[in-house]
């Protein structure tokens, strides 16, 4: 089995037995200095000696060679817990001629994850002493706990790892049935509301109106001024009017999913919303809104802008109307990271993008738009102001997106070029066969 | 060859280094983190102990194997001491003994039997087998059993290819009896063979050598299998109950300790645990002070009412260590709370339960209630979702038992393919993870973001070549062109599946892009999924020689399947629906509001598909295919369904596909084959056999399809990336 591609190293055939220099190893009269060379290898060959276990085994790791382990009924090291198919090829003793064809066949890809693990176990697991105690007491820990013990991908993958899996991973498409929670975060503008809450009611699947009384200056309208509609209507009130208070994971909100949606909103039918919320049941760990929006990184600036309206492409939904698991309300409150939420808070701006962000950056997907509407328009506003408040809104939201990066450390928007339409829009066919036909203004 | 190896492993015996450079010097010597001075700075751990010679390494492997179970006999066979390698050397195959006329085989171990000889891991060849299966029925060895089999030492020994057991697989759930329960009891001697067994216990489980494997119900299906029961994920969970358990009580005995000292932690509230003296003949004889009511408390409640109102469900040994509350937990989404030491949970070798399950200890009862109270939300959401992910993947019928069974010890026979962790514990599961295919996770199509990988920038289109002339063709040519001219396409593999030469060079067009020609050899229908060596990209593009595509089109529904690299994104979809008066599945190709199939003469897909069309799916579905020269689609979208249990994506398309358009817009041209009602017919046909192969419909509707963000919208032409899609062209070309 030798070629060029292989080193096989014995001891030297020096002079002294009795003072082997264990710095040097020999291939016929070459000599290499050992452990060094072992740097040199994609793979090294570990076979049993005397023992089953080969300090080699030390070497090669420390030298990030992938270990190639011939040694029959050998436990490996900390195999309780550590998988070393991950890291080692490891073979039956009588497979010694098979390994030139196995080596071989392994891709670039894979001998470069192999090494990786290789360097985690042994930074981890084996560096010194200390670290091969402390591994051993955490087994036992392990045992002695079992409910909270150290999970797999905490023992064998290496971090920072740059993959996430989605906290909902379970290909799932839940039931109609239950329906979703409109939830409306509201001040002072009760007539608004009040359309909204009338408009909304009309949707089949809407299983219940949560208001969410932001004013701690008014009381809300005694009950019976709120609209008659055929679905249940519960109102809340807030200690303190923050913008985060929209997505609190509030006990009343006994669906999976949530439709956030403003007081402003009159322009969505039931069609529409009845299809977003379709369009969520297929993709329940994403945001699904209306308008899309982008982040485009600015060569000339070095900052992340942001962009609305008219691009081909989008990463980013308006939570004005977007349906989303309840557990992101959960992550929003109790997990966002750094001083994002106060900031909102403070500013009263950008919790849209704040919630943007932290859905694709626990899933690592992109929202789905649905339907061509680009924007919600906000009947109240006249033409020059909306230009002039657009353009500082605009800086503002792009100051958000630089901000936000940097406190995540990364960019965790994901850009796609698609949205979501249903199957036979704009389709030549009856529109009466259609089943969401109130679907496709801007 | 004796000789040769021992000269190999004396030569060796020194320190026994073994470097192999493949690739690796480039590696590192462009610099990956090494540098002189760590060079310098490594010391070996070798020392002079270490390169003394030793006897024993004189010695083969195989001799040292007959030393050892020589010593130890059966009872410490591990793979390397008991197993023959040997016959395991080309793909992994398994053979089951004939059954003998007259021979007793309860229903369940029927089951069995059948899933193997219905597996791509089924031989009929002896001499190609690794591991044998003996057709006695070995699952009931409870002589006080009705299903237990008599005289099975004498027919175990018989066996031809017995010898002790060895590579033989041994499948058995109970063992034992009143009112010892011995374990270890089979009432015949397994040798050297692999035990697949239920409730084994740490004592006597033969780690990495036997199977521990789940007591699953005689009435267990025999494929398919229930779904789990979680269809939401509501959070948090907000269910009733805390922890819950029904079952009976053992007054005295072994395993009676642990549920008769259940009623300690219930309260009545959150936490109900109901147990019942009544049963068997003589409990009365036994019966203690709380029986009376306990068993007043037990009819007060209904177990599934519990089961699925209960975050936890406990799950105590039996007489015997494994019970069947395990599996009804773990089906109906109530994370299982073990009470069963010693208990070698089933799969243990491959499955993470710590993502699944609570693991309690009998002797601390007492803790029990405290630590399910410490579990958080988000801890319980996943490990709900888990124990489905585990239910519909490795136990919800008596097939996906036996495969886990066949898969565990398929990676330990070939060790260098053999998945890690982490491909067991995720979804799809292993059972889908054909290990020849590659050791790369990223050259899969799941785990994408699971890794932080991006799927390939780039695809091949395959065009599926039927007709002799088809080069003379114009729309065939267009069809070269529009896909050539993608800045992704990488190559464009024309699969000719026609009974003439291929057509010479000059009869194709000169393209951007390189074109190969593969004359298949079968020219049957199911080559359009063989996975060619040619397909070098992640991404294949499936066409049909007349397919009508924009570069466009192509362009879009590439930058889709980046987004959806596990699902088949194409252009014309059809539907599936269940035919109440025939009482079986229909196929529909009308205009519907929503779709279950993407055909696949237009749609991108992951090439691993090739692989689990070609070598995971078993050979007689391809048959039939190719037998009807149809439905190849049709069982591809079964297939990834299966695989992903999510519907395909249609994305928009400018010009109307073939058999829609023949269909609906010009039902009277009768040429094309599709408009025939036989081929329709068949497709009906397919559907049926395939639900019925799969044992369930694995199917999925979706509601959407997805279009360029700025589709049909009121601005200019010019702003949208994707112009041609919205471009009317009046009248499809029909060539």
């Amino acid at each position: 089995m030798e070629s060029e591609s292989i080193l096989v190293l014995d001891r030297c055939q020096s002079v002294n037995e009795d003072v082997l220099p264990m710095n040097k190893l020999c291939h016929g009269l070459h000599e290499f200095q050992y452990p060094q060379i072992l740097q040199e290898a994609t793979f090294c060959i570990i076979v049993r000696g005397a023992r089953l276990g080969q300090t080699a085994l030390s070497d090669a790791m420390k030298a990030g060679c992938i270990p190639v382990v011939l040694s029959d009924t050998y436990v490996m090291p900390f195999s309780d817990v550590l998988d070393w198919k991950r890291a080692a090829v490891i073979l039956n003793e009588e497979d010694l001629d098979q390994i030139p064809s196995i080596l071989t066949s392994i891709s670039p890809a894979g001998i470069s994850s192999m090494r990786k693990q290789v360097k985690f176990f042994w930074n981890h697991y084996f560096s010194s002493i200390t670290a091969i105690t402390m591994t051993t007491l955490k087994v036992i820990n392990d045992r002695v706990f079992p409910y909270a013990a150290t999970t797999y991908d905490e023992w064998n993958i290496p971090q920072p790892d740059p993959g996430v899996t989605s906290p909902l991973f379970l290909p799932l498409i839940p039931p109609r049935s239950q329906g979703f929670t409109a939830v409306i975060l509201t001040y002072d503008r009760v007539d608004s509301l009040f359309k909204v809450i009338m408009e909304i009611s009309q949707t089949p699947s809407l299983s219940k109106v949560l208001v969410v009384w932001n004013n701690q200056q008014k009381m809300p309208p005694p009950a019976a001024e709120w609209p008659k509609i055929n679905k249940p209507l519960k109102v809340v009130q807030t200690k303190e009017n923050k913008l985060s208070n929209r997505f609190y994971p509030y006990d009343e909100i006994e669906t999976e999913a949530v439709l956030a949606i403003d007081d402003d909103i009159i322009m969505l039918t039931p069609d529409e919303l009845e299809f977003g919320f379709e369009v969520w049941r297929e993709f329940p760990d994403r945001l699904v809104g209306y308008p899309g929006r982008l982040h485009l990184y600015d060569e000339e600036t070095g900052k992340w802008k942001y962009e609305s309206e008219w691009t081909n492409d989008l990463s980013m939904v308006l939570t004005g109307a977007a349906f989303y698991h309840k557990y992101f309300s959960h992550l929003y409150t109790n997990s966002m990271p750094g001083n994002i939420k106060n900031w909102v808070d403070e500013h009263m701006n950008c919790e849209d993008i704040a919630m943007n962000f932290i859905v694709s950056n626990y899933t690592g997907k992109a929202p789905i738009k649905v339907t061509p509407r680009k924007k919600f328009k906000c009947p109240e506003c006249t033409g020059e102001q909306i230009i002039s408040a657009d353009q500082s809104h605009m800086v503002e939201r792009s100051e958000c997106i630089t901000r936000f990066a940097d406190i995540y450390g990364r960019m965790p928007l994901q850009t796609v070029e698609f949205r979501a339409d249903p199957v036979l829009y704009k389709d030549p066919f009856p529109e009466e066969l259609k089943r969401f036909r109130d679907v496709g203004s801007l | 060859m004796q000789a040769k190896k021992r000269y190999i492993l004396v030569t060796f015996s020194g320190v026994l280094l073994v470097l192999f450079y493949f690739g690796g010097l480039r590696i590192l010597r462009n610099g990956n983190g090494h540098n002189v001075d760590q060079l310098s700075s490594l010391r070996s751990y070798l020392d002079h102990d270490d390169v003394h010679y030793d006897q024993d390494l004189h010695i083969s492997p195989r001799q040292r194997r007959v030393a050892r179970t020589n010593l130890y006999k059966n009872h410490k066979c591990r793979m390397e001491t008991c197993f023959d390698f040997s016959l395991c050397k080309g793909d992994f195959k398994v053979y089951v003994y004939p059954t003998q006329e007259g021979e007793k085989v309860s229903e369940a171990y029927q089951k069995i039997l059948a899933s193997i000889r219905e597996s791509r891991f089924y031989t009929s060849d002896p001499s190609k087998a690794c591991v044998f299966v003996p057709s006695i029925d070995t699952l009931d060895r409870d002589h006080l059993s009705p299903d237990y089999v008599k005289n099975v030492p004498t027919k175990i020994k018989s066996l031809p290819l017995w010898n002790n057991g060895q590579n033989h697989v041994i499948f058995n759930l109970y063992s034992g009896t009143w009112p010892d329960y011995t374990e270890l009891d089979l009432s015949f001697d397994q040798g050297q063979a692999i035990l697949a067994k239920a409730s084994l216990s740490f004592h006597n489980f033969r780690p990495k050598f036997d199977i521990s494997i789940p007591l699953f119900p005689k009435d267990h299906p025999k494929k398919g299998g229930n779904r789990g029961d979680l269809q939401t994920n509501n959070f948090p969970i907000g269910r009733k109950y805390l922890l819950v358990f029904k079952g009976k009580r053992y007054l005295s005995g072994i395993g009676s300790e642990t549920r008769n000292a259940l009623f300690h932690i219930h309260n009545g509230q959150d936490i109900i645990l109901l147990t019942t003296c009544k049963h068997g003949k003589s409990w009365e004889k036994y019966k203690d002070a709380r029986c009376e009511q306990d068993n007043a408390d037990f009819d007060k409640y209904d177990f599934h009412i519990l089961l699925h109102n209960s975050t936890f469900c406990l799950v105590p040994r039996g007489r015997r260590l494994g019970s069947f509350r395990f599996l009804e937990s773990l089906q109906a989404a109530c994370i299982p709370v073990l009470l069963s030491n010693g208990w070698e949970l089933p799969f243990s070798e491959v499955i993470d339960w710590n993502k699944a399950s609570i693991l309690g200890d009998e002797r601390l009862l007492l803790q029990i209630p405290s630590i399910v109270r410490t579990i958080g939300n988000e801890e319980i959401m996943s490990l709900r979702q888990q124990t489905q992910f585990l239910w519909d993947t490795y136990f919800s019928s008596v097939d996906k038992i036996v495969m886990t069974t066949l898969e565990i010890i398929q990676d330990r026979v070939h060790k260098h393919l053999a998945r890690d962790g982490f491909v067991w514990n995720r979804s799809p599961g292993a059972l889908v993870m054909v290990p020849q295919y590659s050791e790369n996770l990223a050259s899969f199509p799941f785990y994408t973001s699971a890794i932080g990988v991006k799927p390939s920038q780039s695809f091949t289109a395959v065009v599926l070549a039927t007709t002799p002339l088809v080069t003379q063709s114009v729309t065939f040519t267009k069809l070269l062109k529009s896909v050539a001219k993608s800045a992704h396409a990488a190559k464009i593999l024309v699969l000719w599946n026609v009974d003439r030469p291929v057509p010479l060079k000059s009869k194709w067009p000169t393209l951007e892009v390189p074109l190969a020609v593969v004359d298949t050899e079968t020219k049957m229908i199911s080559s359009r999924f063989y996975p060619y060596d040619q397909i070098e990209t992640d991404a294949v593009l499936s066409l049909d020689e007349d397919a009508l595509l924009t570069t466009d089109e192509v362009d879009f529904a590439f930058s889709v399947w980046q987004s959806f690299a596990d699902r088949i994104v194409g252009y014309p979809s059809r539907s599936h629906f269940w035919d109440e008066a025939k009482s079986k599945w229909g196929y529909t190709s009308k205009w519907t509001n929503d779709y279950s199939i993407v055909l696949t003469g237009a749609a991108f897909y992951h090439r691993y598909y090739n692989t689990l069309f070609s070598e995971y799916l078993p050979a007689k579905l391809r048959h039939r295919v190719d037998e009807l020269g149809n439905c190849e689609d049709i069982l591809m979208n079964f297939l990834v369904s299966h695989v992903i249990k999510l519907p395909p994506i249609k994305v928009t398309q400018r010009k109307i596909y073939k058999e829609t358009m023949l269909q609906s817009t010009n039902p009277v041209r009768k040429t094309s084959e599709w408009l025939e009602p036989q081929h329709f017919n068949d497709r009906q046909t397919c559907m049926n056999e395939f639900a019925n192969y799969f044992g369930y419909m694995p199917l999925v509707r979706s509601q959407m399809r997805l279009d360029p963000v700025l589709y049909k919208d009121m601005v200019s032409n010019l702003r949208k990336r994707y112009k041609q899609i919205e471009l009317v062209d009046a009248r499809p070309r029909t060539s």
